[in-house]
């Protein structure tokens, strides 16, 4: 019996991708117990699931036979607080995370793990300061679809030997293979945080980026019409920094943040969008008449928009800007209709990549960019 | 006429005969980068001026099946932009616009042959800088930056070249010119940019790069400590990562690396001492100035017997040129030199030294210990003389030993001056087979006829469309194999 057989089960009516059943689930619960399933799986087509927090994100795959279910490659392999680094398992949830006074600032829905949050890049309020996945992200270590184990990076944030697989696999969406181990670099947790909140119109968003007050989030709330500034640091430090905010755009100091904040802001069943706009345009895009919320420090933001034609005006608005928009989510009808994605740079390569790690398309096929 | 001598001529034709080099003696100028004891000299140099021109090279050198090498200003340490013999070197340095500063967007688009410090020049009057420094930034190039992902000083609290990097045009190994990302962040799709940023010039040639601007922080504070030796200087370090402060910067210098600098550019470090720290910190200023106070403490305790704090830019100025100046200062104390790049997890940083000071005694070589002391990036200076028979050879196994020590701590085998000519034959001792195999799938998509820096990175190169093992997956798709 080989490894398919062994670590397989049926799966159940819940064991499906935007729809689509799958025959089989497995749950390895090593590196070495899921390159045997893999390197065993032969034309088997995979998706690889860990909390299903975001199974529903993205075209559903052209078809299905086994998900590799994460959630038994779980645990810390290693804290080294001094070296301010980590090593996880990919099933690992962020919720169970437990570093002392230190951080991994990965953000993501309530259930996430941490391969999910790698394979589908979520960001949140703290992505202004603290960069995103790509950017934490120091070694993985990864199967691939022909069943070989790879790693690339190390457990040093400083690190230049060889090719940065991290961040090809960042945001790949499962279809390179299937990632077991992530080292990251942490933060150490900030003694005191404290928020201003006011309704300042979105051009208050330049004076704060260019006040000296290194803010940690930047969030905007169209709807609500409010704008919300964290700044993290020493309790005399936040103090200063958020009394100059206040007198920069004005509003209120808090210890709490607005109930919206890093909430998506679509609902179960509706379609969410991913904005992503040079700064200097997000006023015009949360005075477009669309509801927006996220990150205008770095300018990117999310949407729930109404229907299809509210898509393509988003989208439009965004390109013309020098950007781009993702639909993430979408009700199974306007899903099957729509350009997820949208237009894609460099495609080509794009395929190119998928096409060597990946050459009989049985990861997650179609559920990528430009059909990938 | 041969091959390369119609390619040459090719050449001259789309971009003019001042820009394509085969005068032998004019080539040698390019025979080697920073890492000078590698030198080939190339068959054809070239100098586009746009990024067309250098597409219009590409295309060339992929029809003729001539390997190429793209070279900014010449100043890698790991022999990234050595040239091959039979190959085109293609210099980005005539590609030197500023395309545009944005504040608004906090972003910058330059050309590829744009000097590092000349981005922070330009932004600074908006109030911006750009934050990778590596030592070498009044001469070096972004798209050199592009190439190698170079750190710097700085990088410990601001990140590498690959985390200011939003947008790329390139042309890919085909020829093609590609453009991805922009002033935006996450585009969609595999992450090029993160692909790109430190391929090391074996996935195409950088034409256009927009970085991130960075806003000058409102305070600086730069203090200077002078420790009996490095076990109290790495102490120190070690509190105050452990106190949750992100300095900008700390670093390191060892008794004989302050004895090289001092005899260069007299820095006027304090005398007697063992080790000295130079620790920045900076951001608002109620922060700073709480955290300094911090830090002043911690190195106290750690045993710092002396201890400045800089008073102005000029004093602080003379705190950095010490360590910024440390490479070259060597030559003062050694006819020749061997410049290491290691990395090991900081807190390993006092048994390391300790057996590197065994390996130099061993050797019966002086190492001189310079290093990113906040994020465990060794810079020993191996001297040697090589008028003294054997002394190379031995200087060179005991930089070759101290990698080993690098990987042994779980570090690496570079922490920014990259893999290049230099250390391709150490990547099989931090990567597997496997591992290498998996990144030159990468190498594949980009650049299936290996004609791209032929020879950097990997030991072995990998023949694409060749699957190595086991063939069950690609058996079921044989068209897999048509590459």
């Amino acid at each position: 019996m080989g490894a398919l057989d062994e670590l397989t089960r049926p799966a159940t009516d819940d064991d499906h991708v935007g729809g689509v059943p799958a025959r089989l689930v497995a749950s390895p619960a090593s590196t070495a117990e899921a390159a045997a399933l893999i390197a065993d799986a032969g034309d088997v087509t995979v998706v690889v699931r860990g909390a299903g927090t975001k199974i529903h994100w993205g075209p559903p795959p052209d078809r299905l036979d086994l998900i590799i279910d994460t959630t038994r490659l779980n645990g810390v392999v290693e804290h080294a607080a001094g070296d301010l680094i980590t090593v996880i398992r990919a099933g690992t949830p962020l919720a169970d995370l437990s570093l002392g006074d230190q951080q991994l600032v990965l953000e993501g829905p309530t259930g996430a793990t941490v391969g999910g949050t790698v394979a589908t890049n979520t960001s949140g309020p703290l992505r202004l300061h603290y960069g995103t996945v790509r950017d934490l992200l120091i070694g993985i270590t990864v199967v691939r679809p022909d069943g070989k184990v790879a790693r690339s990076g190390g457990k040093v944030v400083k690190n230049v030997a060889g090719y940065d697989l991290g961040k090809l696999f960042t945001g790949s969406y499962g279809t390179l293979g299937l990632i077991t181990e992530c080292a990251f670099r942490l933060h150490p947790l900030a003694v005191s945080r404290l928020y201003v909140r006011t309704t300042a119109p979105a051009s208050a968003v330049a004076a704060v980026l260019g006040a000296q007050v290194v803010p940690s989030a930047l969030e905007i709330d169209s709807a609500s019409g409010e704008l919300a500034v964290l700044l993290e640091g020493t309790a005399t430090g936040v103090r200063e920094r958020a009394s100059v905010v206040e007198k920069l755009i004005g509003g209120e100091i808090s210890e709490e943040a607005p109930a919206w904040w890093g909430v998506a802001p679509w609902s179960a069943d509706g379609i969410g969008m991913k904005l992503s706009v040079p700064k200097s345009r997000v006023p015009a895009l949360t005075e477009s008449g669309f509801p927006v919320r996220g990150s205008a420090g770095t300018g990117v933001l999310y949407a729930a928009p109404r229907d299809i034609t509210e898509v393509e005006r988003l989208r439009a608005l965004c390109v013309t800007a020098g950007g781009h928009a993702v639909v993430l989510t979408a009700p199974p009808p306007i899903r099957d209709i729509l350009d997820m994605w949208g237009p894609v740079p460099g495609l080509v390569l794009m395929r190119r990549i998928k096409e060597q790690f990946d050459p009989g398309r049985r990861f997650a096929p179609g559920r990528f960019v430009g059909g990938i | 006429m041969t091959d390369l001598d119609a390619l040459a001529r090719r050449l001259r034709a789309e971009l003019g005969p001042d820009q394509v080099i085969t005068d032998r003696q004019e080539l040698r100028t390019y025979e080697c980068d920073g890492l000078a004891h590698y030198r080939v000299v190339p068959a054809i140099v070239a100098l586009p001026h746009t990024a067309a021109q250098t597409a219009a090279v590409v295309k060339a050198c992929v029809e003729a099946r001539v390997p190429f090498v793209a070279r900014g200003s010449g100043t890698g340490l790991s022999g990234g932009a050595l040239p091959h013999a039979d190959g085109v070197l293609i210099v980005t340095a005539q590609m030197r616009r500023i395309l545009g500063v944005a504040p608004e967007d906090e972003r910058a688009v330059v050309e590829p042959g744009v000097i590092n410090l000349q981005v922070t020049r330009a932004a600074t009057p908006h109030g911006y800088y750009y934050a990778p420094d590596p030592s070498s930034q009044q001469i070096c190039s972004i798209g050199g930056n592009v190439a190698e992902n170079s750190g710097g000083a700085h990088c410990l609290k601001y990140g590498f070249t690959t985390n200011h990097v939003t947008g790329l045009q390139f042309v890919a190994p085909d020829g093609n010119l590609v453009r991805i990302g922009g002033r935006a962040e996450d585009p969609p799709g595999y992450d090029l940019l993160g692909a790109f940023v430190g391929s090391e010039g074996t996935l195409g040639i950088a034409t256009e790069v927009t970085v991130r601007l960075t806003r000058l922080p409102e305070s600086v504070r730069t203090l200077l400590a002078a420790f009996p030796g490095v076990d109290q200087a790495g102490a120190a370090t070690s509190a105050i990562i452990a106190a949750g402060v992100v300095p900008a910067a700390i670093e390191m210098m060892d008794a004989l690396a302050i004895e090289a600098a001092e005899a260069a550019v007299a820095c006027g470090y304090p005398a007697g001492a063992g080790a000295v720290l130079i620790v920045e910190l900076d951001g608002p200023a109620a922060e700073v100035a709480a955290q300094f106070d911090q830090v002043t403490a911690l190195c106290e305790q750690s045993g710092a017997f002396e201890i400045r704090i800089a008073a102005d830019d000029a004093e602080r100025a003379l705190f950095w040129k010490g360590r910024k100046s440390a490479f070259a200062a060597v030559g003062r104390i050694s006819p020749d030199y061997i410049v290491q790049d290691g990395v090991i997890p900081r807190t390993a940083l006092p048994q390391v030294l300790r057996k590197i000071d065994d390996l130099a005694a061993e050797n019966g070589v002086r190492v001189a210990n310079v290093f990113h002391a906040g994020d465990g990036n060794l810079h020993p200076l191996v001297l040697f003389d090589d008028g003294v028979p054997g002394e190379a050879e031995r200087a060179e196994a005991t930089s070759g030993a101290i990698i080993d020590l690098c990987i042994e701590y779980g570090g690496s085998i570079t922490g920014e001056h990259g893999v290049g000519a230099d250390k391709a034959k150490y990547m099989p001792r931090m990567f597997g087979d496997d591992d290498l195999d998996t990144m030159q799938l990468l190498r594949c998509a980009f650049d299936p006829d290996g004609l791209a820096n032929p020879g950097k990175i990997f030991p072995t190169p990998r023949l694409c469309g060749e699957r190595p093992g086991r063939h069950r997956a690609a058996d079921a798709f044989p068209d897999a194999e048509v590459f």
